[in-house]
């Protein structure tokens, strides 16, 4: 019967989208009248592992085998029906990041649980009827997706809807479910040292072809390492290869959701803004008032980014050392 | 080395989203459709490029109605050799990866690609739910591919790190950015096109597991606050203090 949650633990640390998943199991879980039960996948140490319980999760069942210590969608498909089943539970949570991408469609067609993919809310539930909003064409719209299936899967678009701690324990459960061996062999993981990952940064600094050239890019990274930020840009920078395609945002490249995203010279193509109009916080500097990007912005500086942005990157610098 | 590429017909990216029928269906008047951009710049592109490194064909694959064969002779002058379309409307992911994978469980496809998601309901599900109906792996996203005899090698980046994998065919592949660059269609490309046929074949009986009760907009900006470009201190201590992000 229980909401069942996924959540995966990196280097013994539970990831910040499994605590905002199990508040949102949570949500669903008290209009259903049930429990939680966090599925939690890859080492981690009994403080760690209860302390889902404060984020609602009345149960939890630890796959911590070699088998689960590193994403393997096949593997950890298995042993989400397996706990599905265990627990009779008829609404799983994932978060949509590359893992819910890979699961939740998987289990979708094998369960025949209707999937709403990226919500961006909490659901309404009402009898065997669910209702739930998530984006739509990139961000220009919101949809309210109903499930009426029996079982049913929801992906939440992490930093959505937030963390709630309720002030729970769970009881701990080890799971070692049978599941199917892979083709799929993991010849290495090549670390980008040092970076933050975009798609989970609460920070962007990003910087477009108003830069004019890669080796202008000195202070963006500096800016983005003073705040603790991840570095993005706009796709014609990408394919000129002033940076690398993985920092390339919009539409057809990363969709992120910050708290903060700083544009320096980026004009705020349509395109463009589709993967970044998220954003808690927009920050624009572009040298032209009639940027198409100051409409979507919440604080704007017209000037030159040559001039502008040493001038910030000092302001952030003596912020920091005046926290400090 | 057989490919079946996955598209989807989607409304070009500067289109202006509205809705009609009490805000229930997508307006489609005046607009214009393209092919999903990661199903044609990286899955379509590099399911050719293997082609014609290695042999073989590639054949395309959407479900839709007979307007959709527009974007299909689109994907044909980029060099794709068969086109395969299921004469329904795409009610929704379950429906269409259902479509396909019972078309691809009549042949004997090496590769299955898809794109990331679409721009259109930004879902990323459909590959997902073929691998699982056709019995194969899934990987996704996958940055980079390459085949070697019976074994694909490919790279995942994913939070901060690029994973090397490798697997033996046939898999269900997600194709994102990187995997190869947009190609613009020749002369001869759209000539050949226009002869190709089209293989209408009619729909499974599916039932959709989803549907969109409504659509609305999403709330407007409060409107910008412009800051001297003289004073960024105030700009941090805004950012401190009104909007709390740092
Ligand atoms: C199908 C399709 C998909 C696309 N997908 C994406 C996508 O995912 N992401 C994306 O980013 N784009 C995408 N684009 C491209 C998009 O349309 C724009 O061309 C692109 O975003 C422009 O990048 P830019 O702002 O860096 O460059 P430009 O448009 O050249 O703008 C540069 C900006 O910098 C300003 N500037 C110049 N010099 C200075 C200076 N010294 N100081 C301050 N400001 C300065 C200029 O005023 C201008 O506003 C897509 C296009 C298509 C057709």
């Amino acid at each position: 019967m229980s909401v069942l949650v996924y959540v995966e633990a990196v280097g013994g640390k539970i990831k910040k989208a499994g605590f905002e998943g199990v508040s949102y199991g949570k949500q669903a879980a008290n209009q259903m009248g049930t429990g939680v039960t966090a599925v939690l996948f890859g080492a981690a140490d009994a403080a760690e592992v209860a302390s889902l319980g404060n984020y609602g999760a009345t149960k939890v069942l630890h796959a911590s085998g070699d088998a689960f210590n590193t994403f393997e969608s096949n593997a950890f498909a298995d042993a989400m029906s397996a706990a599905a089943e265990k627990e009779g539970s008829t609404l799983l949570i994932f978060p949509f990041d590359n893992s819910g991408r890979a699961l939740a469609p998987r289990l979708s067609a094998r369960m025949g649980a209707g999937l709403v993919s990226g919500a961006t809310a909490y659901p309404e539930i009402s009898g065997n009827t669910l209702k739930v909003k998530k984006n739509v064409f990139s961000g220009k719209a919101i949809a309210q997706v109903e499930i009426a299936t029996d079982k049913k899967i929801i992906s939440f678009t992490p930093n959505s809807t937030g963390i709630q701690e309720v002030g729970g324990s769970a009881a701990v459960e080890a799971f070692s479910p049978a599941v199917k061996s892979s083709k799929i062999k993991l010849v290495e993981v090549q670390k980008q040292e040092g970076e933050i990952p975009l798609p989970e940064a609460e920070l962007v600094v990003s910087a477009g072809r108003g830069m004019k050239g890669p080796e202008h890019w000195g202070v963006i990274e500096e800016m983005a390492k003073v705040l603790g930020a991840a570095t993005a840009c706009s796709r014609p920078v990408a394919d000129i290869g002033w940076r690398p395609h993985h920092e390339h945002v919009g539409q057809t490249g990363i969709t992120v959701r910050p708290n903060l995203y700083i544009a320096i010279g980026i004009s705020g193509a349509i395109q463009h803004l589709a993967g970044v109009n998220q954003s808690k916080t927009i920050v624009v500097i572009n040298k032209d008032p009639e940027a198409p990007f100051f409409k979507a912005a919440d604080y704007g500086v017209i000037g030159d980014a040559f001039d502008v942005a040493p001038r910030l990157l000092e302001a952030f610098k003596k912020f920091k050392a005046n926290q400090n | 080395m057989n490919i079946l590429v996955c598209i989807s017909k989607v409304p070009d990216t500067t289109t202006k989203i509205s809705f009609t029928d009490n805000n229930t269906k997508f307006n489609t008047a005046g607009v214009q459709y393209i092919v999903n951009p990661s199903d044609e710049w990286y899955a379509l592109v590099r399911g050719l490029e293997l082609k014609e490194a290695l042999g073989g064909s590639v054949t395309i694959i959407t479900v839709g109605l007979a307007e959709d064969d527009a974007i299909i002779r689109k994907a044909l002058a980029i060099g794709a050799d068969e086109a395969v379309r299921v004469n329904a409307d795409p009610a929704d992911s379950y429906f269409v990866a259902a479509q396909i994978a019972a078309y691809a469980k009549t042949k004997n496809f090496d590769l299955i690609l898809t794109g990331k998601e679409t721009i259109d309901h930004n879902n990323a599900e459909v590959g997902g739910m073929i691998a699982e109906m056709v019995g194969m792996e899934f990987v996704s996203p996958v940055n980079k591919l390459d085949v070697n005899g019976n074994v694909a090698r490919m790279e995942s980046e994913v939070g901060g790190a690029t994973f090397v994998l490798e697997a033996e065919l046939p898999l269900v592949i997600s194709a994102a950015k990187g995997m190869a660059d947009q190609r613009i269609p020749n002369m001869r490309g759209i000539m050949a096109a226009r002869t190709k046929p089209i293989n209408v074949v009619e729909p499974q009986g599916v039932q959709p597991l989803v549907k969109v009760a409504a659509f609305e907009m999403p709330p407007a900006k409060a409107g910008v606050k412009m800051i001297d470009p003289e004073n960024m201190d105030e700009l941090v201590q805004l950012l401190h203090n009104e909007a709390k992000v740092i």
